[in-house]
């Protein structure tokens, strides 16, 4: 009995930080404070899917949610400049009504979900999920649904990430790099950098049985760019642009050519056949991990990176902020 | 229906709206890009707590797949719409 209260108190406490960090984030006034109010409630929020039993989403949340978006609105707001997003939030009557608009619809939703969450499912997918997982060739539910449940889910979605970088390539040419780092932190890149590719490979292998999957290396992977490019290498470790252009689409590749080959055997497509799956996952994963990779770590850099095609106009140099 | 599920189903609407209202009443972009991040992950909350079935029980994978997704989605969006915001800024300097 005490141990079930004492969660419930847990429980109501990360709620209540939850809101009150969401709160400052959207509503503080200086937008600097805002971005990193953001990067706390990731952090928070990746305790809470902790809480809940989804490491795979604490895992993702800690790397995505709260590294590499914190890592992006910090970039963007250097690029604002100083005197940006001092008074950012407007008052008045407007704000007024809008905030009486939001309780009404948050009363709503929650009426709505009071409703229906007693409601119970004719058919609860989790218990098909369990019944077929034996047949996925992973132990590991979630990969399980991401790489063959529903496959054809994940490769749009590396689909929409793709469409996502051509989207950035062709709006300009990539930030100004970083002026080099100093002795420190260029040691601490170089213990950092290769542990975070060991990781990748670990989670990238994990995934099968355990917390992990493509997703998540392919984050680590990301977060090793992102602190290649903090410290001073403008290309964050890519190889060369017909090499990008590979990785970028070796997930949609790896996906379609399996779907291919599959259905030339006489398969449906992404059909896994029996005693394969195994071996197909871990292939395509492999392949989309590099792909999302690189997809995130081009979107940091936020432009085409060198070698792409015309490059920036000016030549104004930058200077790293994050240390002295 | 188990505590911990009604609480962050609740916390996330809370979320949602609350990302909403920001989205609306923030003036610069990237207040606003902040703001709907925060509205996601308030949807992504609710759907981890219907996920959620009680200590001892694995909960649901569906909406955990789901919600894996919806984080890369979200941050790849968010890249793209911040680097728009920059060549809009770009262009009315010019």
């Amino acid at each position: 009995m005490m141990a079930t209260q004492l969660w419930q108190i847990t429980d109501l406490l990360l709620a209540l930080l939850a809101l009150g960090l969401g709160w400052a984030a959207v509503s503080s006034r200086d937008l600097k404070r805002s971005v990193v109010f953001f990067i706390a409630f990731g952090l928070l929020l990746a305790i809470i899917w902790a809480r809940l039993r989804a490491p795979d989403l604490a895992l993702a949340e800690a790397a995505i949610g709260a590294g590499l978006s914190g890592a992006l609105l910090l970039s963007a707001l250097r690029d604002e400049g100083e005197t940006a997003g001092v008074d950012d939030i407007q008052r008045g009557p407007i704000a007024a009504l809008l905030s009486l608009l939001s309780i009404g619809l948050a009363a709503a939703l929650a009426w709505v979900l009071v409703y229906t969450l007693g409601i119970a499912d004719p058919v609860r997918m989790a218990d098909e999920i369990a019944a077929q997982i034996s047949n996925s060739g992973v132990t590991n539910p979630v990969t399980a649904v991401l790489l063959n449940f529903r496959a054809y889910d994940t490769l749009l979605e590396l689909a929409v990430l793709l469409a996502a970088v051509l989207g950035i390539l062709a709006l300009g040419p990539a930030r100004p790099a970083y002026r080099a780092a100093g002795p420190l932190l260029d040691g601490l890149i170089r213990w950092l950098v290769p542990l975070l590719v060991l990781t990748a490979g670990y989670l990238l292998w994990a995934g099968a049985h355990a917390p992990g999957g493509a997703f998540q290396a392919g984050a680590m992977l990301a977060a090793a760019a992102v602190m290649l490019r903090l410290g001073g290498h403008p290309g964050a470790g890519l190889p060369g642009p017909p090499l990008q252009r590979l990785l970028l689409t070796a997930g949609i590749a790896a996906f379609a050519l399996v779907g291919i080959a599959l259905m030339a055997a006489g398969h449906a497509l992404l059909q896994y056949p029996a005693g394969w799956s195994g071996v197909l996952i871990l292939l395509i994963e492999t392949a989309a991990t590099l792909a999302i990779a690189t997809t995130l770590a081009m979107a940091y850099i936020g432009g085409r990176p060198v070698g792409w095609g015309p490059e920036a106009p000016t030549t104004k140099t930058v200077h790293n902020e994050e240390r002295n | 229906m188990l505590f911990a599920e009604l609480i962050y189903a609740l916390t996330g609407i809370g979320l949602f709206v609350l990302g909403l209202r920001g989205t609306l009443l923030r003036r610069s972009l990237l207040g606003r890009i902040l703001a709907i991040n925060i509205c996601g992950a308030g949807v992504f909350l609710t759907l981890i707590a219907i996920a959620y079935r009680g200590p001892g029980l694995s909960p649901d994978p569906l909406p955990h797949a789901l919600v894996l997704t919806g984080i890369v989605v979200a941050v790849s969006a968010t890249a793209l719409a911040l680097a728009l915001g920059r060549r809009l800024r770009e262009s009315e300097d010019e």
